[in-house]
């Protein structure tokens, strides 16, 4: 585990430079709602100094999988080794029109700490939208490369962005019958995996909590089910107890207070929810058919969960306490899986119709439903901390699962960047 | 122990020291004389010998093999449903029947669903499956005390296959003996 690395604080400073100003209003832009757009051409030329090419690289990448942006290539530069003192030679950007430019420097002092400069320029305005600097130890150099893909992601975009962020999945492997399952952990860009169980027993369905480095998920033996916490800082982990039944898909409330999850009694499956501090726990349906799958709204007074109460499993909304349920969706096909977003905008969902199976969003009230992908088999979405990206699983026929990923217009469908098999995806709120 | 696996054994054992005397006899048989005519293999016999009496095979009755040969340890179930079928009853009324005749034994029922649906969704569906079993069994007068469940959803197919008889396959119950058999 690399987590002691992992929790070093960076530090971010805006950089005063007396001859350039920043602007008050950039005139590049992305819009992010659009679904037709168009991606930036940006040029994220090699910073200068230590680790200054494969910072340069892990920020081009990053930029280049959102699907908003359009890296040049390296090859095509004209201006070279641009020192970040001095303004870059914009004609020589315009001429490869590139819109955005990030540059940057890093330098390394004798105990190892890490110090990145860069700036970010509207090319054709001349104009520099941003400059920061980021300090960490030497080791971390792939965060503050994250860092600043988010500073970039969030002065072009105008929202949050979800590149210092990690990943917590199923990781697979063995035959089809004889599969074996561990949880594991990696960076969202792929970087770092490493595996948080041996293997030994069946883990699925982790879920991130979107205030800290803490996990929920389920593990299954042939004696019966568990739910556990696990802390990643500290790796405590620790059973929610035991439940007189079969109990599964846990999620926690958005501020971490709560976890609703699944208990099977004799073959009816019900909601409830568990208040972490006092540990007292509580059911929320009473319903004689499946209710699973509970996901709570950004503000904690309502839960969407999947129920077959009206003969195949459909999406429901009900108020925390378990009151006032209602059907939100009415599409041909079976709903499954609904996870709310953290904007609380949308609830994404697994559809299974006409043979195939379906990443989805609809609004909250079930409006404006949207099919995001289509495959023999996509399940388990999980939305990035800013809510504009969805992480699933997607089987081929008879082949191993795998990672992929969809922006929220479904215009950029693609595989993450993480070559092996893998299901159940988690994504972790953005990093401190 | 089995007898199949006896006869088996006996078997290997068999073709074994027929080979292990085939080369003793080369070994120790001297080099042809040539003036002397080459052995002449044993004439034929000219009546057929009597058939060895017919041995039974099978597995001893109680055994876990008694179990899943003669009575069956699965049944299986339609799509997204946990009804027992015509064709599972019967292998449930004989599930029942072998278990009440050997009441020491105790089962765990592992209820499994195909891939076509979520993970979450199929273990509640695998769990209804169990339990359906679970339920036949007790009304047929096997003991609740003898009988766990556990739904392992999608996660534990016996068929790798996606085909329609692939995931027929894999919507089923399976009865697993855990402990008292013979």
């Amino acid at each position: 585990m690399r987590l002691r690395t992992l929790f070093v604080a960076l530090t971010a400073a805006l950089l005063s430079v007396g001859a350039l100003t920043t602007p008050a209003r950039a005139q590049i832009e992305v819009d992010v709602n659009r679904g037709d757009i168009q991606p930036l051409p940006v040029a994220v030329p090699g910073f200068r100094g230590e680790r200054g090419a494969e910072i340069a690289q892990v920020i081009t990448s990053n930029l280049e999988r959102s699907g908003l942006f359009r890296p040049i290539d390296p090859a095509a530069f004209i201006e070279q080794d641009l020192d970040i003192r001095y303004q870059p030679r914009f004609a020589d950007w315009k001429t490869i029109n590139a819109q955005g430019l990030v540059n940057g420097e890093v330098t390394v002092d004798a105990t190892g700490r890490l110090t990145v400069n860069f700036r970010l320029w509207d090319v054709f305005a001349e104009q520099q939208l941003l400059g920061m600097q980021f300090t960490s130890t030497s080791e971390n150099w792939r965060r503050v490369a994250h860092k600043i893909s988010d500073a970039v992601y969030e002065r072009l975009t105008g929202e949050k962005g979800y590149f210092d962020t990690r990943v917590v999945f199923v990781a697979e492997s063995g035959g089809r019958i004889d599969r074996i399952k561990r949880l594991a952990i990696m960076d969202q860009d792929g970087a770092n995996p490493s595996y948080l169980t041996d293997g030994s027993y069946i883990v699925m369905t982790p879920r991130f909590s979107s205030t800290s480095q803490e996990i929920t998920y389920m593990a299954l033996r042939p004696d019966g089910s568990s739910i556990y916490l696990f802390n990643l800082e500290t790796g405590r982990r620790e059973s929610l107890g035991s439940f007189n039944g079969m109990v599964f898909a846990p999620r926690f409330s958005h501020d971490g207070g709560k976890v609703a999850f699944s208990v099977e009694r004799g073959g009816n499956t019900d909601v409830h929810v568990m208040d972490l501090r006092s540990r007292s726990s509580s059911r929320l349906t009473s319903d004689p058919s499946i209710d699973t799958s509970p996901s709570f709204s950004p503000d904690g007074a309502q839960i969407t969960f999947n129920s077959d109460r009206g003969g195949s499993p459909q999406l429901y909304v009900m108020n925390a306490d378990g009151s006032g349920a209602r059907r939100i969706s009415f599409g041909s096909g079976r709903y499954m899986t609904p996870v709310w977003s953290p904007t609380g905008e949308y609830i994404a969902f697994t559809k299974q119709a006409g043979g195939q199976f379906h990443i989805g969003v609809m609004r909250p009230d079930g409006s404006d439903e949207r099919l995001l992908t289509t495959s023999y088999l996509d399940e388990g979405p999980t939305w990035a901390p800013n809510g504009r990206v969805l992480m699933f699983s997607r089987e081929t026929p008879g082949g191993a699962a795998r990672l992929w990923t969809v922006d929220v217009t479904g215009r950029v469908v693609r595989p993450a960047p993480y070559p092996q098999s893998g299901s159940d995806p988690a994504w972790s709120p953005l990093l401190n | 122990m089995t007898t199949i696996t006896l006869t088996k054994r006996a078997a290997q054992f068999a073709v074994i020291a027929l080979a292990a005397a085939s080369v003793t006899a080369c070994a120790s048989r001297p080099k042809p004389d040539t003036t002397t005519p080459a052995p002449t293999a044993p004439p034929p016999a000219t009546q057929p010998s009597t058939p060895p009496a017919p041995v039974s095979q099978g597995p001893l009755p109680g055994t876990q093999q008694d179990f899943v040969i003669n009575v069956g340890d699965r049944v299986y179930f339609d799509f997204d449903s946990y009804a027992v079928r015509y064709d599972a009853a019967p292998v449930l009324e004989a599930q029942a029947a072998w278990l009440n005749r050997y009441p020491s034994v105790m089962v765990r029922l592992e209820g499994n669903a195909d891939e076509r649906g979520t993970r979450e969704y199929n273990l509640a569906l695998g769990a209804r499956r169990a339990n359906a079993v679970r339920d036949f069994l007790v009304s047929r007068g096997v003991s609740s005390s003898r009988i766990t469940t556990v739904s392992y959803g999608k996660e534990r197919p016996i068929d790798p296959g996606t085909s329609e008889a692939a995931y027929q396959r894999n919507r089923n119950t399976h009865t697993a003996i855990t402990s008292g058999a013979r």
